[in-house]
């Protein structure tokens, strides 16, 4: 194995390798990758073809050995970087760990500016360990200190440097832009000055794990995979991340229905066609045929809360289910905080603009009366009035919420009136499982209806729609 | 177990950008390690960023044959891996006639009734072979069964025959656009590679490379409005074959800058929905398309 070493932390690499690597596996085990021990030793293998003499190859090779698809390569790459961090931020931090004054935060936006007009990348990198080491210290004695990446980002504010940046980029020489490229300029500066923020995110990870310890810091610190963050706690940005997960994920679904249904019409062998086939091998009939089902597709009906506790959940169903409506005859949509109210041209013309979904339904459907709470009860009673042509022998009703009526009659029998109308009603609870019936939740009730089951994350989302979808 | 193409990293990649691929360096990394380690190569990524291509390039570079499996809904054993020549079975047993039962038996069963499929092609190969499995997410579940021992052992059992085992180590690629999500038990046996959009810098040299006689600056405005295109949200963002067929486009249009009226006439070019066109003109300041 190489000893010289310029792209890893170049004192431990070799003498350590192994146990880094099992280290990392741990971490990345403790976000649910299923590690076996084969593939680390095939990482072991790969990290010793490929050397330590550079960083990006030592990442590419432990991704291709560890990793079985892309959604999980965001969280590697954190993780990647807290056990083989860049090795020279060490010089970095003997200049720049002292905190730093007024003066020194203007030189440094300086530099920042010019980093990022050139794109030079190991420039960043040295800036984003300057910032954290001169910005983003706080505490004083050795258990409450730290390293904060928000702290030096609003002193930083990097976001602001934007004209700064645009002014260098057009003063540049040579670039003689056209008139058109030049509107995108803003758009690109942005996102280089995200790809920055990022770089000291990963920076006071970098720093927080040498004092607390790697293995913590790589387990708690790293957010996890996207389709596994709980509905409920997702902020903004997690949700936007999840939406673009629907139409890849639609597609997949798509293709398991498709392989369910093809699977579903088989067993009636068609007499006729096995017969005429039967010729080409002399009357015996080798290979039989079985008889097509006109394809019958089913119709769903979805019933959603969408007050502001679930209305993450909610939406992201909404979309899926729009993004996979050429499955079913027929699909439709119904929100509801205490009032119900059909939204399925909404969602339909909505698929343009999937991020102001939850406001134009808000906004255009009738869905509170009197107050603005969620009551489960009026709003069942109103849909089992209102929409009771919707349901059919052969509609599958999906109810979405967590049952929750704010202390209101739970009123039982109309989603008994519901569920003997359709020909099957799930009921998905984004709770877990030992919330339900805590508070004002009434979810065993409905459980003793209707099929309730918990539906926490997208993965869950998706592993429930695959099989419970009729087909 | 090597398959013994490359000596090392760069030799990938300088030998790859030879033959017209130029490969990202996660790219160059992984197909070291699977020829080094003599693993089978999962490549997966959007539509048109240059799986298939990858393993043709290889196959170019190492002068190795290429064998192609083209997976599909209903490809099956007798599609994969080999079929007895039934036909000529049943010859073989009218032309005998008078043979005892045994000399007959052990007769049609023998090499000379066997037609080999693709992977029984690559793994009796005595050349070098790279083996191309693609659109591996097409196939059935069952089909992936079928794969498991050929990929992880590189040998096939045949009841009648016997296990026939490689003789060299067949550089496999497998390529897959995640339209099913493949077995747990297939992606272990395999190194992952995800292909994904290249960087910008990259894009460009690939823009110039295919689209000789392009103008520098206006490969480079190309893959800007490229890359903000993929920036936005959009039902299908152009890739990379996308960018090359825009590139080709103004090239023949005798574009030599871009302006307004050029992107919104050839817009169609990179994108395919109507959605998606009116949506990027609105983002682009473009008129009403």
């Amino acid at each position: 194995m190489s000893r010289t070493v310029d792209g890893v932390d170049a004192a431990t690499a070799p003498t350590t390798a192994a146990t880094r690597l099992t280290g990392l596996v741990g971490a990345l085990r403790a976000h649910g990758f299923g590690i076996g021990t084969g593939e680390t030793v095939d990482a072991g293998h790969a990290l010793a073809a490929v050397g330590f003499t550079d960083r990006e190859r030592v990442r590419e090779a432990l991704a291709a050995t560890l990793l079985h698809g892309e959604a999980q390569r965001p969280v590697f790459d954190r993780v990647f970087d807290l056990y083989f961090p860049l090795g020279h931020t060490r010089a970095a931090e003997a200049h720049g760990n002292t905190p730093a004054g007024p003066a020194d935060l203007a030189a440094l936006r300086d530099r920042l500016a010019e980093a990022l007009s050139t794109g030079d990348g190991a420039a960043l990198d040295r800036l984003a360990a300057e910032a954290v080491g001169g910005f983003g210290g706080y505490g004083s004695g050795p258990e409450s200190d730290g390293w904060s990446s928000y702290q030096t980002l609003s002193r930083l504010r990097p976001e602001t440097l934007l004209v700064r940046v645009r002014e260098r980029l057009r003063a540049a020489p040579g670039t003689e832009e056209s008139e058109f490229t030049d509107r995108l300029l803003d758009d690109e500066i942005r996102r280089r000055v995200e790809a920055f923020r990022e770089r000291v995110r990963t920076e006071a990870r970098r720093r927080v794990a040498e004092r607390q310890g790697r293995d913590r810091v790589a387990r708690r610190a790293v957010a996890g995979t996207a389709d596994t963050v709980d509905f409920l706690l997702a902020g903004r940005a997690q949700l936007d991340e999840l939406r673009r997960t629907v139409r890849p994920l639609a597609r997949k679904l798509a293709t398991r229905l498709a392989a369910r249904r093809r699977r579903a019409s088989r067993g009636e062998i068609d007499l006729r066609r096995t017969l005429r086939r039967s010729l080409s091998t002399g009357g015996v009939p080798v290979r039989p045929v079985l008889r097509r089902r006109p394809p019958r597709r089913p119709e769903l009906v979805l019933l959603c809360d969408v007050s502001g506790s679930v209305a993450g959940f909610a939406q992201f169903t909404m979309l899926l289910v729009q993004a996979l409506h050429d499955q079913f005859s027929r699909v439709r949509v119904f929100a509801f905080v205490n009032r119900v109210d059909e939204v399925t041209g909404l969602i339909a013309r909505g698929s343009a603009d999937p991020a102001g979904l939850g406001d134009r339904i808000l906004a255009e459907a009738e869905l509170t009366g009197w107050h603005g709470q969620s009551d489960y009860g009026t709003a069942l009673g109103e849909f089992a009035d209102r929409y009771a042509e919707a349901l059919g022998p052969r509609t599958v009703v999906f109810v979405l919420g967590d049952a929750r009526t704010n202390g209101s009659d739970p009123n039982l029998a109309a989603l008994k009136r519901i569920a003997d109308r359709a020909r099957r009603v799930h009921w998905l609870n984004p709770e877990q499982p030992s919330l339900w019936g805590t508070g004002d939740s009434v979810a065993p009730a409905y459980a003793g209806l209707v099929e309730m089951r918990p539906c926490r994350n997208a993965r869950q989302l998706g592993a429930l729609i695959g099989r419970l979808l009729p087909v | 177990m090597t398959t013994g193409f490359f000596s090392s990293v760069d030799d990938v990649a300088d030998r790859l950008a030879a033959t017209g691929y130029l490969a990202s360096p996660a790219v160059a990394t992984t197909v070291f390690l699977a020829d080094r380690l003599g693993k089978p190569l999962l490549v997966e990524g959007p539509a048109g960023v240059g799986k298939t291509e990858l393993a043709k390039a290889v196959t170019e570079v190492t002068g190795a044959r290429l064998v192609r499996l083209q997976c599909y809904e209903g490809v099956d054993e007798s599609r994969a891996l080999y079929e007895w020549n039934h036909a000529k079975q049943l010859l073989r047993i009218t032309a005998g006639r008078g043979e005892s039962w045994d000399e007959t038996r052990t007769d049609i069963f023998g090499e000379e009734f066997l037609l080999p499929r693709p992977l029984l092609t690559a793994i009796r190969s005595e050349q070098p072979t790279v083996l191309l499995i693609d659109e591996t997410d097409k196939a059935d579940v069952e089909v992936e069964g079928l794969l498991l021992e050929v990929l992880s052992d590189f040998q096939i059992t045949v009841p009648e025959l016997g296990t026939i085992k490689a003789t060299r180590r067949p550089f496999t690629v497998l390529t897959s656009n995640a339209s099913r999500e493949l077995s747990e038990a297939l992606r272990r046996r395999c190194l992952f590679l995800y292909v994904g959009f290249p960087e910008e810098e990259l894009e460009r040299r690939i823009v110039t490379l295919k689209v000789p006689g392009l103008d520098d600056a206006l490969a480079a405005s190309v893959v800007r409005v490229v890359g903000a295109l993929r920036a936005m949200d959009l039902r299908k963002v152009p890739s990379v074959s996308e960018t090359i067929d825009w590139a080709r486009t103004l090239l023949a249009l005798g574009a030599d800058r871009l302006d307004e009226g050029v992107v919104r006439e050839t817009l169609g070019v990179l994108l395919k929905h109507q959605d998606d066109i009116v949506r990027a003109a609105a983002k682009l300041d473009l008129d009403a398309v």
